[in-house]
Order: structure tokens, then C-alpha cells, then sequence
């Protein structure tokens, strides 16, 4: 597990007096199908970006609070890392994305049936957003939307 | 802050019917903001699914997250820990 430990003491600070959201009613779906015929997406908010789509801005108040799509088929090498944040240790993700984005990963497991397919796309955001109001309102809808649009069964949620 | 991202993307997805699950790196703060439905992994930030390169870790720590979608006997929000204690934690101390 990571720890406040792992932290500069300036983050640690910053994160213990955060006003954290709270999620509240929890919404609450079930599975509709079994995993080997459900479709699966991941959402990562490791701001990978693929090449030629615009970056992120690192310069926005509170975080860029918008979003990319990731195509399934984009070649590993293709990926680009873009966190801001300098508060964790980038080199693992950087030596290999799938540990945020697992694209490799879901690919193997529908090749091999354990799971139905992998959606044709991903979603990734910028997830070091102190001020969240705008991505709430806006992007997560967004997603959400894209994603009932592509017949998603399942959404795997991978922070950094 | 990216515990609380993809936490808030979930239950935008999970309103809309989708069941999710998230991987959470922080127990402390994965309990303030109460996603729909996650896993806790023993990892530092910045290695959500372990170890980079190794595919079948890597695997492991998906299924076991897309696997408690299944559970019947859950409620939310649900907080589980990864099953295994004997992985080392991954990333700069």
C-alpha cells in the first residue's frame, strides 16, 4: 500500500488538509453480463496523451480538467506520459504504460476469453485536479456517456 | 489527487448502469471519498498494477479488481484489499 510516508512533507501537509469529495449517494450497478462476455474499458488518470493529440495544460488552476481518448490499437511506443505531478516515482509507468493503461494486458486477456473484448477506446485524464468542479461536471459525464455509447460492460479505474 | 479523479469518474459511469471498479493506492484516503466499488493494492504511487514488465502481475491485480464486480454479497461503498500480502511494494521508498 503507498503511504503519506512516501510523500515530500509539503504534500503530506497538503493532502491531510484537502477537503476531500465525497461521493455521496454511492451509485451502484450491477454486472450484466458474465466477465468472458463483458466489454471492458479503462479509465487512467496518468495523463497519457498518444502522440499528435494535444497535451495537457499544466498551466490551469486546479488541473486540466479535460480528457483524451485512447485508442486500443495505439502501439505501446506511441503513448506519451504527461502527470504533472513530481510527487511520485514517474520511471515505472514510463518504462511500461501498461501499469496505468493496461492495453497489452486487456488485449492478451480477450485474445485468450477470459474477458468478452476491450473496448476501442480508453479514457484518460489528468488526475492531479485540486479543484475537480469543472472535470465533474463536464468530463466524467463525458466519459460516462462515451462509454454507454460503445456498449462497455465493465470500467476499470486506474490512478497513478 | 488521482485516487479522487478516478473515483469521481466512476461513479459518473456507474450512475449510468456501468459497474466499476478502482484501484485505490491510498486506504486512508480511498475511505474520505467513498468510490462505488474498489481494490486497494500494496503499492507506491506512481505502480498501480505492481511491477512494470511483469505482465502476469500486472494481470493478476485486473482480474482480482474486474472479478469483485461479480460478487453478489457487496454493498457499496465496498473497499477490498488485494488478496496476496507477500508482494513487495514497488517504487522509491
Amino acid at each position: 500500500m503507498a503511504t503519506f510516508e512516501e510523500l515530500s512533507m509539503p504534500v503530506r501537509l497538503f493532502l491531510k488538509a484537502y477537503p476531500w469529495r465525497h461521493i455521496h449517494p454511492t451509485p451502484w450497478a450491477q454486472a450484466s453480463q458474465p466477465l468472458n462476455q463483458s466489454r471492458i474499458a479503462v479509465v487512467s488518470s496518468a495523463g497519457f496523451i498518444r502522440k499528435g493529440q494535444d497535451p495537457f495544460d499544466d498551466h490551469v488552476k486546479g488541473g486540466d480538467p479535460s480528457f483524451r481518448w485512447i485508442e486500443q490499437k495505439t502501439p505501446t511506443e506511441n503513448l506519451m506520459e504527461t502527470h504533472r505531478s513530481q510527487s511520485f516515482d514517474h520511471s515505472g509507468i514510463q518504462a511500461d504504460p501498461n501499469l496505468a493503461l493496461p492495453l497489452r494486458r486487456l488485449e492478451t486477456l480477450a485474445e485468450e476469453g477470459t474477458i468478452g473484448s476491450v473496448n476501442h477506446r480508453h479514457a484518460s485524464c489528468m488526475g492531479s485536479l485540486t479543484a475537480p468542479g469543472k472535470f465533474t461536471r463536464e468530463a466524467a459525464p463525458a466519459i460516462a456517456d462515451g462509454l454507454i455509447q460503445d456498449g462497455v460492460n465493465r470500467v476499470l479505474l486506474v490512478p497513478v | 489527487m488521482c485516487n479522487q479523479t478516478v473515483s469521481l469518474v466512476a461513479a459518473a459511469i456507474e450512475d449510468r448502469g456501468i459497474p466499476t471498479v478502482t484501484i485505490q493506492l491510498l486506504e486512508e484516503i480511498a475511505r474520505k471519498i467513498g468510490p462505488p466499488r474498489a481494490l486497494c493494492v500494496p503499492f507506491a504511487h506512481g505502480f498501480p498494477l505492481g511491477q512494470p514488465g511483469n505482465a502476469q502481475m500486472q494481470r493478476d491485480i485486473i482480474l482480482e479488481a474486474l472479478a469483485l464486480i461479480d460478487r453478489t454479497d457487496l454493498s457499496p461503498p465496498h473497499l477490498s484489499h488485494h488478496s496476496s500480502g507477500s508482494q513487495k511494494p514497488e517504487g522509491r521508498k
